[in-house]
């Protein structure tokens, strides 16, 4: 057991660093910084061109394997990626959902033709990607969706409704979780289709959210149509393909989002200092806490990444979402706290607000997008505790 | 960067595990805890000669294995989740610590050896009345009388006090109005001029005991340290002691989920198990949470000690006060899960949420280390 980094990693360190010095400046500079929780859809043709930038840097995708044109890197490496990414202020990744999930599931399950079609066009920042999985009445129990596809003369047909679509608008493409054989039920009868999202069958309407922005849409299908290759894995077998497409997502970045928070947590204590807050005894205390429990989600983090190096989740990481979420939320709160009677005063008419209080707001929802905390409870609780699993409701009563 | 036990470190845990389930049972635990010594003395040797665990820090020069922070971590995981009487962490944690920190080569070359053989056990004896952890707390007072030193003075809340051989006690200079000019001694148990008197504690794993020093003599060469280094020694020594308290507080938090699982899968009401409630499977998740939490925090900051590295203090202050939080709450949803069962004498788990309770204030509470960490924030 040993902390330090090797000195090839400490040499990679020093090479993405000065990458990303050298190439955050010029035209690239507005964007440093930008494009986080509560600002993800802001200078989105700045943060294309970065992404495109990056990807002919070879900086995109460094964890694929090197045929893919990725640069095979090791866990330590990716975090080491990201967290100097995080230190440079590179701005939030309009493809990290290619990058992390639709392309590491082509990678896993898609035909070769597949990866031939897609990979690159992820890699390069040449086509963006969103996710169809959550539906109105298929939130946390992911397996009732009932958006369908039917094969007509060797094209997709699919019909429904897809919902809390980040960055929809944004994308080239969605990997949609629907229903392929009728009348199936559950986990049964899924496929995980790929259909591009520029069709007169697809409706984007977003949804105005707590901070009074739109991060989130609802995508509608009607008719919409896909190439009957694009399905990835068997037809039929989606619940495994979308199920191992939440295993990719293997922790690597949870320490650029570390950093983040960490930033974050610095602009509340420097206001507290400022305003005095930090003298009153019980957000002093809040501040030391709020501080322990973030140097905790680093060695919690550093602990599951050194123990899924076989690729696949240790018990640990199954606390890490319930665990950051929470601590995020709290320091929502806590910079409310600070702030005392200014928490309540935004930035302009007539309902522009402050970084922190779309922080406050926004981070209501890290507790349940992704797994709300109740449904994390009962994942650590069965998997990893072996108490009994809930039983399924009749809903036919 | 690889935080996670090596194979040899994993043996090690297991070893210590299957060897403590078997002699620190709940049995053991009981007989050892109510006799006069307060530790089973024969199981004391067998630590040191079958396992070498009272030389896991002491340098093979001097009789011991040579381990680190981490492997001593490892160690006092077990010790804890097995609930063991014994005085290893103040000879190990404290009183080989302070010898390695600022022991000259003779009083290395002649109590190291013992300690690792199991001969020779140590305490320190810092706080007094007060219960003070800062040097204010500290009033005993040393004279100096030729070549002799002179000690008076009232010391309380000294771990394993009674059944100690050696004592390493924090004293002042009688007549001085710095604060911090403390310096210690090593003094042997069986000086007529230390009477000790042993407490009833609320918890009856950690004995505690009050030492009263009345014209306590000593020769120069017991001086541990320079005199007036006594309050920089105390600090590291101190904060080791936190880090010591921190590893065995994650074993303790870990047997309660344990215990817990265990009985709220036998327990039926309603026709059904307990734990099918997602009341009850949401606190166990809840418990894990902080159980994997603190173990990290631990491991943390013993590969600090091992890597020398300035975040120290700021990691063991995390650790002691997250460990202390979180061993204190999973003993207390360990006593409401169990229902009436978990408040009798029989079950196991008044004795972990006593050693909970006693382990959260030693070597400073939570409070305190929020405290330091307010600090270094710079608050």
């Amino acid at each position: 057991m040993h902390l330090e980094f090797s000195k090839k990693e400490e040499l990679f360190r020093e090479e993405v660093s000065s990458w990303l010095s050298k190439n955050l400046t010029g035209k690239f500079k507005p964007v440093v910084g930008r494009g986080g929780s509560g600002d993800q859809t802001e200078l989105l043709e700045e943060r294309v061109e970065w992404e495109k930038h990056m990807g002919k840097s070879g900086w995109t995708c460094i964890g694929w394997p090197k045929k893919f044109g990725g640069r095979n890197a090791s866990i330590n490496e990716q975090v080491i990626f990201y967290e100097e990414y995080t230190k440079a202020g590179g701005p939030g990744r309009i493809g990290h959902i290619g990058e992390t999930l639709a392309g590491p599931t082509i990678i896993s399950f898609g035909s070769k033709e597949q990866q031939k079609r897609f990979l690159p066009k992820i890699r390069l920042g040449e086509e963006y990607w969103c996710q169809g999985y959550s539906e109105p009445s298929a939130g946390s129990d992911l397996s009732a969706v009932k958006t369908k596809a039917e094969l007509v003369k060797g094209k997709w047909k699919i019909n429904g409704q897809k919902i809390w679509t980040s960055l929809a608008k944004e994308s080239d493409w969605i990997f949609v979780l629907c229903r392929t054989t009728k009348k199936s039920s559950g986990r049964e009868g899924l496929s995980y289709i790929l259909v591009p999202m520029s069709q007169p069958g697809i409706t984007i309407q977003p949804i105005k959210q707590i901070t009074g922005q739109s991060e989130f849409n609802e995508v509608f299908f009607d008719n919409a149509e896909t190439q009957e290759e694009n399905v990835v894995g068997e037809v039929g077998e989606g619940w495994k393909v979308a199920m191992g497409t939440l295993g990719f997502e293997r922790g690597a970045s949870t320490l650029g989002q570390q950093m983040a928070f960490e930033q974050e947590f610095n602009t509340v204590l420097k206001i507290a200092k400022e305003n005095g807050s930090s003298e009153i005894p019980s957000i002093k205390n809040q501040l030391s806490e709020a501080w322990i429990g973030l140097r905790i989600m680093r060695f919690n983090a550093l602990r599951m990444l050194s123990n899924s190096r076989d690729g696949l989740l240790s018990k640990e990481a199954m606390l890490s979402k319930l665990y950051w979420a929470t601590w995020h939320r709290n320091l929502g709160k806590l910079a409310m706290d600070v702030l005392g009677m200014e928490s309540e005063i935004g930035d302009k008419l007539p309902y522009d607000l402050t970084f922190l209080q779309k922080m406050f707001l926004f981070t209501r929802s890290d507790t349940i997008y992704a797994g709300t905390n109740q449904i994390q409870r009962n994942i650590i609780s069965e998997r990893a505790l072996g108490m009994p699993k809930e039983p399924r409701g009749d809903n036919k009563k | 960067m690889e935080f996670s036990l090596t194979e040899e470190q994993e043996i090690l845990r297991d070893t210590a595990n299957s060897f403590l389930e078997d002699f620190s049972n709940s049995q053991s635990i009981r007989k050892a805890m109510e006799s006069d010594l307060r530790f089973d003395p024969v199981l004391w040797k067998r630590m040191a000669s079958e396992m070498g665990w009272t030389g896991i820090l002491v340098p093979e020069n001097y009789g011991g294995i040579g381990l680190s922070w981490v492997e001593l971590v490892t160690l006092m995981e077990q010790m804890g989740k097995n609930l063991l009487c014994s005085p290893f962490h103040p000879t190990v944690c404290l009183g080989i610590s302070s010898l390695l920190e600022a022991g000259n080569e003779e009083q290395k070359s002649t109590f190291l050896p013992l300690i690792a053989s199991g001969e020779l056990i140590v305490t320190l004896a810092c706080l007094e009345r007060s219960g003070s952890w800062l040097p204010e707390g500290i009033e005993t007072t040393f004279e100096k009388k030729g070549s002799e030193y002179c000690l008076n003075g009232i010391k309380r809340f000294v771990p394993y006090g009674h059944s100690s051989d050696l004592i390493i006690v924090a004293a002042r200079k009688k007549d001085n109005s710095n604060s911090k000019d403390l310096s210690l001694f090593l003094v042997g148990s069986d000086n007529s001029n230390i009477s000790i008197n042993q407490l009833a504690t609320m918890d009856q794993t950690r004995p505690q005991s009050e030492l009263k020093l009345s014209n306590l003599k000593l020769s120069k060469s017991k001086l541990l340290g320079k005199e007036g280094d006594g309050w920089e020694i105390l600090n590291k020594v101190r904060s080791l002691g936190a880090l010591g308290i921190a590893a065995d507080q994650v074993g303790g938090a870990q047997k309660c989920l344990d215990m817990t699982c265990k009985y709220v899968l036998e327990r039926e009401q309603f026709g059904r198990k307990i734990g099918s409630f997602q009341s009850i499977k949401h606190r166990l998740a809840d418990m894990m949470v902080l159980v994997e939490s603190a173990r990290s925090s631990a491991y943390y900051a013993a590969c600090l000690v091992k890597e020398g590295n300035d975040e120290l203090d700021e990691a063991i202050s995390i650790a002691k006060s997250y460990c202390s939080e979180a061993y204190f709450k999973c003993a207390s949803d360990s006593i409401q899960l169990h229902g009436g069962v978990g408040f009798t004498w029989e079950y196991d788990v008044h004795l972990y949420f006593k050693r909970a309770k006693s382990s959260e204030i030693a070597f400073g509470s939570p409070q305190l280390h929020k405290d330091k960490i307010a600090n270094f924030l710079g608050i």
